[in-house]
C-alpha cells in the first residue's frame, strides 16, 4: 500500500493550485483526501498483469470535425457572466508573476 | 591566465500557429485584431457541459509538419491535461499532449554561413491549445481576452543542438519557411504566429576540468533578432557568472529569464522550483486518435521537395547563386512556378533573371504571388527562349515580362506588337553595317590597325549599327558581321 498523504503534500497541492487554505481546512482536506486514495487504492487489488493499457474508457477514436468557422457567442454574451468586466475585457484581480502562455 | 574554453548549448521549443479557419476544439473563428472576447464560445469559457471536439485539419497539418521534420509519426496519439493557473484558460487546464505526442525522433537540417548545411535533431512536435491573452493595465485590475483561447499550436522541441545565437536563428529562419512552404502555418511574426523559448547553458573546459552552468529558460520571444541577441547576451552572462561565483548546472534550480528588448539583456524572472509539477493526465473529454497507413500515405502525398533541398538542387544542378536560390525558394508559389517554367524549357538561369529581377518586383507592387499574376509557365519559358535565341533583348525581355502582367498575351505577340523583335536577318543587317563602315573610316581604321583605340571604335561602330536598325538589330549578329568585314 502507498504512503498515506500527509499535510505537507496537500499544502504543495494547495499552492500549486493557488489556493489558500486554512490550517483546519489542511487538516480536513487532508483526512478527505486520504480517505479517497485509499478507496481508489483498492484498485491495486486487482491483477492487471494481462491487460493491455488504456488510453481511454471508450473504445472509441478519431471524432473530428471540419475545419470550419461557426459564429461565436461575441462579447456581449462571453462577458454575461462575468463577476468584473470593462466594455471589451474580462476584469481579474492583478496578475503578478505573469508566466501564462502556452 | 587559466586555460579556458566554453562552449554554448541551445535547445529551443518553438510554438507554431497552425493555418486553419477555426480553433483546435471549437468552431471559433480564428481571426488576428477581432474585437476582444468576440470569437468566444462555451468551449472557450470551459463552461459545464460543453465538449471539446478536434479540428481535422489542425491535426494533418502537425501530421504533416512532423513528416517534414523527419519525425516517426505514430499510429497511435492522444490527448491530455496539464494544470494552468492563470484565467487565459478558464478550464484551468490546457489540452496538449504527455507521453503519446503525434510526432518524435525527428531532425531539421539548417544553413549555416559557411555555406554547409548542421543537423538538428527533433525530440518531438505535438499539438496543444493557445490560451489567451492578459493585458495588464495601471488599475488593480488585469483585462483578459479569451479571443485566443484555444488556438492550435504546434509544439516543436529540439535536442540542445546548437552552439550560437546565429544557429539559432538559423533555425528559426529555416523553420518558418518550411511551415510556409508545406503550408501550414502563415509564420507570420507580427502576428505572433511564432513563438521562441530557448534553452540556454554552457560548457566551459578551464584547466582540463568540464563545467557547465545551470540552464535557464528565456521565454516568450517573438522576433528573430530578439532570439538571437539573447542567446548571445544570456551565454555571455552565465560565462560572467561562472567566472566570478563558480556556480554550476545542478547547484541552483533552472531558471525562467524574460528578455528585455530596450536593455538588450535577460532578466531573471523566477527560479523553477514546483514549476514542472503540471500534473498532467489523460483527457476524458477527447478519445485518442488512431492513424491508418491509408490516411497517413494520404497526407504524405501532400509533401513536396522541402525548401533547404531545393534551395541546393538550385545551385548545384543550375549554377544559381546561394542567394537567388534563396529567393526562389522563399515560399512554395514562387519555387513551383520556377519548377514549372523551367520544365517547360526555361534556361534556369535565365529565368532566374527574370523572376528574381522582374518578377517579384511586380509581385511586391501588386502584393500577391507569382501565381496571381496571368502569365503562364509556358509563356514564361517562351519568353527565356526569344532571350537566348535572340529573337528579344534581355532588356526587352524586361518591358514583355511587364506588358505580360498588364495584358495576359503571348510574348511573342507583344513583342511584335511593341516592336521589340531583333533584326537578325544576316542580309538586311550587312547593308546597315555597310553603310556604317562606310560614313565611319576613321573608326574603321582604328579597328583595322588595332591599337589602343580599337575597343572603344568597335564599340561605337557597334552602336551606330544599333542607332541606324533602331534599336532593333540583334547585338550578336551584328557584332560577328562586323568581325567578319574589318579582320
Ligand atoms: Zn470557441
Amino acid at each position: 500500500m502507498a504512503e498515506k498523504i500527509d499535510n505537507e503534500q496537500v499544502r504543495k497541492v494547495a499552492k500549486l493550485s493557488r489556493l489558500e487554505l486554512t490550517d483546519s481546512e489542511i487538516e480536513e482536506f487532508t483526512g478527505q483526501l486520504g480517505a479517497i486514495l485509499e478507496y481508489v487504492e483498492k484498485m491495486n487489488e486487482l491483477d492487471t498483469e494481462t491487460i493491455e493499457p488504456l488510453a481511454h474508457c471508450l473504445p472509441v477514436s478519431n471524432v473530428f470535425r471540419e475545419d470550419i468557422a461557426k459564429e461565436s457567442l461575441g462579447t456581449e454574451k462571453t462577458l454575461a457572466n462575468a463577476p468584473k468586466k470593462d466594455e471589451t475585457y474580462f476584469l481579474v484581480p492583478k496578475i503578478l508573476d505573469d508566466n501564462s502562455g502556452a | 591566465m587559466a586555460d579556458l574554453q566554453y562552449k554554448i548549448i541551445v535547445g529551443l521549443e518553438i510554438h507554431v500557429q497552425l493555418r486553419t479557419k477555426s480553433k483546435m476544439f471549437c468552431s471559433c473563428a480564428l481571426e488576428f485584431g477581432a474585437e476582444p472576447n468576440s470569437r468566444v464560445c462555451p468551449v472557450c469559457l470551459g463552461m459545464p457541459g460543453s465538449l471539446p471536439v478536434m479540428n481535422k485539419q489542425a491535426f494533418e497539418y502537425s501530421v504533416l509538419a512532423g513528416l517534414a521534420l523527419n519525425c516517426n509519426i505514430p499510429m497511435f496519439t492522444k490527448w491530455d491535461r496539464k494544470s494552468y493557473y492563470y484565467p487565459d484558460l478558464p478550464k484551468n487546464y490546457q489540452i496538449s499532449q504527455y507521453d503519446l505526442p503525434l510526432s518524435e525522433k525527428g531532425f531539421i537540417e539548417i544553413p549555416l554561413e559557411s555555406g554547409e548545411t548542421k543537423r538538428i535533431r527533433i525530440i518531438r512536435a505535438h499539438l496543444e491549445e493557445d490560451a489567451g491573452k492578459n493585458v495588464h493595465s495601471a488599475s488593480s485590475y488585469s483585462q483578459v481576452d479569451l479571443n485566443r483561447t484555444g488556438t492550435p499550436l504546434l509544439e516543436i522541441v529540439t535536442e540542445p543542438d546548437m552552439n550560437s545565437g546565429a544557429e539559432v536563428r538559423a533555425l528559426a529562419v529555416e523553420l518558418q519557411r518550411l511551415v510556409r512552404f508545406i503550408g501550414v502555418s502563415e509564420a507570420d511574426m507580427q502576428k505572433g504566429h511564432m513563438r521562441f523559448e530557448p534553452n540556454i547553458n554552457m560548457k566551459i573546459i578551464r584547466n582540463g576540468k568540464e563545467y557547465r552552468t545551470p540552464i535557464a529558460e528565456v521565454k516568450n520571444l517573438n522576433s528573430f533578432r530578439a532570439l538571437e541577441r539573447s542567446v548571445t547576451y544570456e551565454a555571455q552572462r552565465q560565462l560572467s557568472e561562472f567566472l566570478e561565483t563558480g556556480i554550476e548546472f545542478g547547484m541552483g534550480n533552472k531558471t525562467t529569464r524574460g528578455w528585455d528588448d530596450e536593455k538588450e539583456m535577460t532578466v531573471l524572472q523566477r527560479e523553477k522550483e514546483e514549476a514542472h509539477d503540471y500534473r498532467y493526465f489523460p483527457d476524458p473529454d477527447l478519445v485518442p486518435v488512431e492513424l491508418t497507413q491509408e490516411w497517413l500515405d494520404e497526407i504524405k502525398s501532400r509533401l513536396c521537395e522541402l525548401p533547404l533541398k531545393k534551395q541546393l538542387r538550385y545551385v548545384q544542378e543550375y549554377n544559381l547563386s546561394d542567394y537567388d536560390a534563396g529567393v526562389l525558394t522563399a515560399d512554395r508559389a514562387t519555387a513551383d512556378f520556377f519548377d514549372e517554367v523551367v520544365n517547360a524549357g526555361g534556361d534556369p538561369k535565365r529565368v532566374c533573371n527574370l523572376l528574381t529581377q522582374t518578377g517579384l518586383k511586380i509581385t511586391k507592387e501588386k502584393n500577391c504571388n507569382i501565381t496571381d499574376l496571368p502569365v503562364t509557365p509556358k509563356g514564361m519559358a517562351d519568353l527565356a527562349k526569344m532571350v537566348d535565341e535572340g529573337t528579344i533583348s534581355a532588356s526587352s525581355a524586361t518591358t514583355i515580362f511587364e506588358a505580360m502582367v498588364q495584358t495576359g498575351k503571348q510574348p511573342d505577340v507583344l513583342a511584335s506588337e511593341l516592336n521589340l523583335v531583333q533584326k537578325s536577318d544576316a542580309g538586311e543587317l550587312e547593308s546597315i553595317v555597310d553603310q556604317v563602315i562606310a560614313e565611319n573610316s576613321e573608326a574603321v581604321a582604328d579597328v583595322i590597325s588595332g591599337g589602343k583605340k580599337e575597343k572603344k571604335a568597335r564599340g561605337f561602330l557597334m552602336g551606330q549599327v544599333m542607332q541606324k536598325s533602331k534599336g532593333q538589330a540583334n547585338p550578336k549578329v551584328v557584332s560577328e558581321i562586323l568581325a567578319k568585314k574589318l579582320k
